[in-house]
């Protein structure tokens, strides 16, 4: 079936009173930038519905990138046809072939802005209806809870006809919400609390520490392709890579064991607070959930978090890991996520880290080292990448590949 | 030289020698190695599965490499049986399975296991009813080819299909290996098959690899244990440049595929309609959309398929007795035997199997041939 458009309906935002226009104007916006590869989209945000008119593209292509917009209630791939019944008739009759499978049943539901065409609703659905069933006696008709609703608008220019509604992402518009820094390692829970924070209309900036020599390019890789994943739900992300190796070097020099990761983690979230507030970021995001491992108490919140009063959004705090690696594989990160490189958190881990770090301890061991002078020399190595929606970094090859495949 | 026997084996494609080249000249780590040159394997694994997977509109990590057709259903069936003996101890399949089935189910059988064979028709395909009255509760699995290999006949899989939706616990693996690119993909990976066992040499890659596909969810015991590869269901170093090569020739098979169907079901309409012409032939395989548009078996009676089938090789034309796995033990065709053709047919049938390379000019040579052989064998059958 070639669809002709895609009409879009809002979900949240309709309830949001004078903000609605804002709403509006970022999906739409959003919206174009999913589908910015396909030249020939048009994108038309109206008050009620979007308007995607697809002037050729292949509609199940279109359709993939939609399901991933936030701020997106559900959507119907539509049919449109000249205004006359014959073609209404031939177009219905195609798109029943498709779907009305034996025992369905099925209603017809017209609805016509354009008063001027001289067949009402009631003839419409009425005389639609009688044709379906002379075409497929076998079916029957259902006024309530039908397995098949065929809407038929007739608008001025033209009768669109759409059988499905296809469920979108739900949430708010990316960037409705203002700017979040993701700290985003690698694993499975990080990347689950970005779309999270994203789906809630955060516009995400992904922050990765990387410790060469001791973590590999593919790690660096990894987190890369990771945002490309999670560009997806938002057109693209700004990926911010923070060099570590120094720090971790001088916090294993000076630190007590028990207290590396206490420490380091502090530092860590020192640099993503300077970054945020360099760059408009209004709050800190991670994939902490409580009790996973041991950076993940509440003594080590406790004292982790002591070194800023800016929020820190935790998405997945009270999830199972089960629930969060569900999630994962419908974002299609987990496998990334599992694929076994050393990143920055797994190196210089002890053996035995504290549980529950005592906070003083934690601020009187930290003066063993140049906390100002490491932090100044990492922001100074920043490197930011602008990532876009399903860019590949793991396999460089893959031009080359295509050649020998 | 006129090679009617693609069934059995084909040539491997020029362009995918030059990819298995080249990739075990280039790119010969190991994909489990960490550095960068086994990473770089490991990246051109993962990107010929992908295509693999795109290619069968199916995920990637749904696709498992084999060594081939006879490791592929070997793996499904026994994988099964190990995996669901708790659950039951029933195998179904047809009769006239591929021995790479049928020999693992009598290998299961001789452990316990109960194998119910479903029975055929004169065109060698099996009732949809029968397979619902032989599904027992303790029934694990039920196992389909989609083109026999011998006589070309296509089985019910949607129909079948539509059967097991019902019984959503069985494992359904169907078997591939003659089926695909043959114009019945959207059959064969139908919405209700779990396992499906495909050959890279039946279209062109080289011998030694395979793939199956196994959806989502359904779990068969690896049979292969050892390092862990393919995500620990079949260890064994990944054979790199067959499995590129293997990629390639599925992308080539499937591409312009309703052509090349189109072309394989003329060359076997022309020798169809000849051979057919004659009072002692006797075709087993038909022109009508339920038989592969690349496999023709018929008997010469009288005449025994060996002697056939060197009668046209001394004019350089290849075609085999029944398939190639039982030609050389002097059996009758196991699929016939199945149909109750009787021996005395049965042993003088031979299958002429084509491939989109075939032409028509090959069909008028082979007719012609088949004219002057015929002839000679009046001298020993004239009484058949």
């Amino acid at each position: 079936m070639e669809y002709t458009e895609i009409m879009v309906r809002y979900g949240e935002l309709s309830t949001k009173g004078k903000n609605r226009k804002d709403f509006i104007a970022r999906l739409g916006g959003n919206i174009r930038k999913s589908l910015r590869s396909f030249e020939n989209v048009e994108v038309h945000p109206n008050r009620d519905r979007t308007h995607v008119v697809l002037n050729g593209t292949d509609s199940s292509k279109v359709i993939n990138r939609l399901k991933k917009v936030f701020g997106i209630q559900n959507f119907s791939p539509m049919l449109k046809v000249e205004k006359t019944m014959e073609a209404v008739q031939k177009a219905a009759l195609e798109m029943m072939q498709e779907q009305l499978k034996p025992g369905m049943t099925f209603k017809i539901n017209t609805r016509r802005s354009d008063k001027d065409f001289s067949i009402n609703t009631d003839t419409m659905n009425r005389e639609l209806g009688g044709f379906i069933l002379d075409h497929f006696p076998e079916n029957d008709v259902k006024m309530k809870n039908p397995d098949i609703t065929l809407r038929v608008e007739i608008r001025s220019n033209g009768i669109f006809l759409t059988s499905a509604v296809i469920n979108g992402a739900g949430g708010l518009p990316v960037g409705t919400a203002g700017k979040g820094m993701m700290m985003l390692s690698g694993g499975i829970d990080s990347p689950v609390a970005g779309y999270l924070g994203m789906k809630r209309g955060v516009e995400m900036e992904m922050v990765h520490f990387f410790s060469p020599p001791y973590t590999s390019e593919q790690a660096l890789a990894k987190a890369k392709e990771l945002s490309g994943k999670l560009a997806a739900y938002a057109g693209s992300v700004q990926f911010i890579q923070v060099p570590f190796a120094e720090i971790q070097e001088t916090i294993k020099e000076n630190c007590p064991e028990g207290y590396l990761m206490t420490i380091q983690r502090r530092m860590m979230l020192r640099l993503v607070v300077e970054l945020a507030k360099k760059r408009g970021g209004l709050a800190i995001f991670n994939g902490e959930s409580l009790g996973q491992v041991a950076s993940q108490t509440m003594e080590s919140m406790l004292a982790i978090n002591d070194v800023t009063n800016m929020p820190i959004i935790r998405p997945v705090v009270s999830m199972d890991k089960n629930e969060i690696i569900d999630i994962a594989k419908d974002i299609d990160t987990y496998d990334l996520s599992i694929m076994p490189f050393e990143d920055c958190c797994t190196i210089f881990a002890p053996p035995s880290p504290k549980t529950r770090p005592d906070l003083e301890k934690t601020r009187y061991y930290e003066q063993r080292i140049d906390v100002e002078g490491l932090l100044n020399r990492a922001l100074a190595g920043v490197e930011i990448t602008n990532i876009h929606a399903e860019e590949q970094f793991m396999n460089q090859d893959e031009e080359v590949f295509a050649e020998l495949l | 030289m006129i090679y009617f026997d693609n069934s059995a084996t084909t040539k491997v494609d020029d362009t995918v020698l030059d990819t298995y080249q080249k990739v075990s000249e280039k790119i010969w780590g190991n994909p489990s190695s960490l550095h960068a040159m086994g990473e770089t394997s490991f990246n051109l694994l993962e990107q010929s599965r992908k295509q693999i997977a795109d290619l069968l509109s199916v995920k990637p990590h749904e696709i498992f490499f084999t060594s081939g057709g006879t490791e592929g259903d070997n793996w499904v069936i026994k994988g099964t049986a190990m995996e669901k003996r708790a659950y039951g101890k029933h195998l179904i399949t047809t009769s006239v399975e591929h021995p790479a089935v049928k020999n693992s189910m009598e290998q299961l059988a001789q452990l316990g296991f109960d194998i119910t064979y479903l029975p055929v028709d004169s065109e060698g395909r099996i009732n949809v009813q029968d397979l619902k009255d032989a599904i027992r509760p303790d029934t694990i699995l039920v196992s389909i080819m989609a083109i026999n290999n011998e006589i070309g006949t296509i089985q019910p899989l949607l129909e079948a299909a539509e059967v097991l939706k019902e019984y959503p616990k069985i494992h359904f693996h169907i078997d591939a290996v003659q089926g695909i690119g043959k114009g019945i993909q959207t059959a064969i990976m139908n919405d209700r098959v779990d396992f499906v066992t495909f050959s890279g040499h039946k279209f062109h890659a080289p011998r030694g690899i395979g793939f199956i596909y196994s959806r989502e969810g359904r779990r068969i015991a690896p049979l292969l244990t050892g390092g862990g590869q393919e995500k620990n269901l079949r260890s064994g170093t990944e054979n790199l440049p067959a499995i590129a090569g293997m990629a390639k020739a599925l992308r080539l098979l499937l591409d312009e595929e309703d052509q090349k169907v189109a072309q394989q079901a003329a060359v076997k309409e022309r020798i169809y309609n000849h051979v057919t012409a004659f009072e002692k032939v006797v075709p087993f395989s038909k022109l009508e959309s339920g038989f592969a548009p690349h496999i023709l078996c018929f008997a010469i009676k009288g005449v025994r398929g060996e002697t056939i089938v060197h009668a046209f090789e001394s004019h350089g034309i290849y075609i085999s007795t029944t398939s190639a796995c039982s030609s050389k033990k002097q059996q009758a065709s196991s699929t016939l035997t199945a149909m109750h053709i009787d021996t005395t047919i049965s042993t003088s049938a031979v299958r002429v199997s084509l491939d989109s390379a075939n032409t028509l000019q090959e069909a008028d040579e082979f007719n012609k041939v088949f004219d002057q052989l015929y002839q000679e064998f009046s001298k020993i059958n004239k009484n058949s």
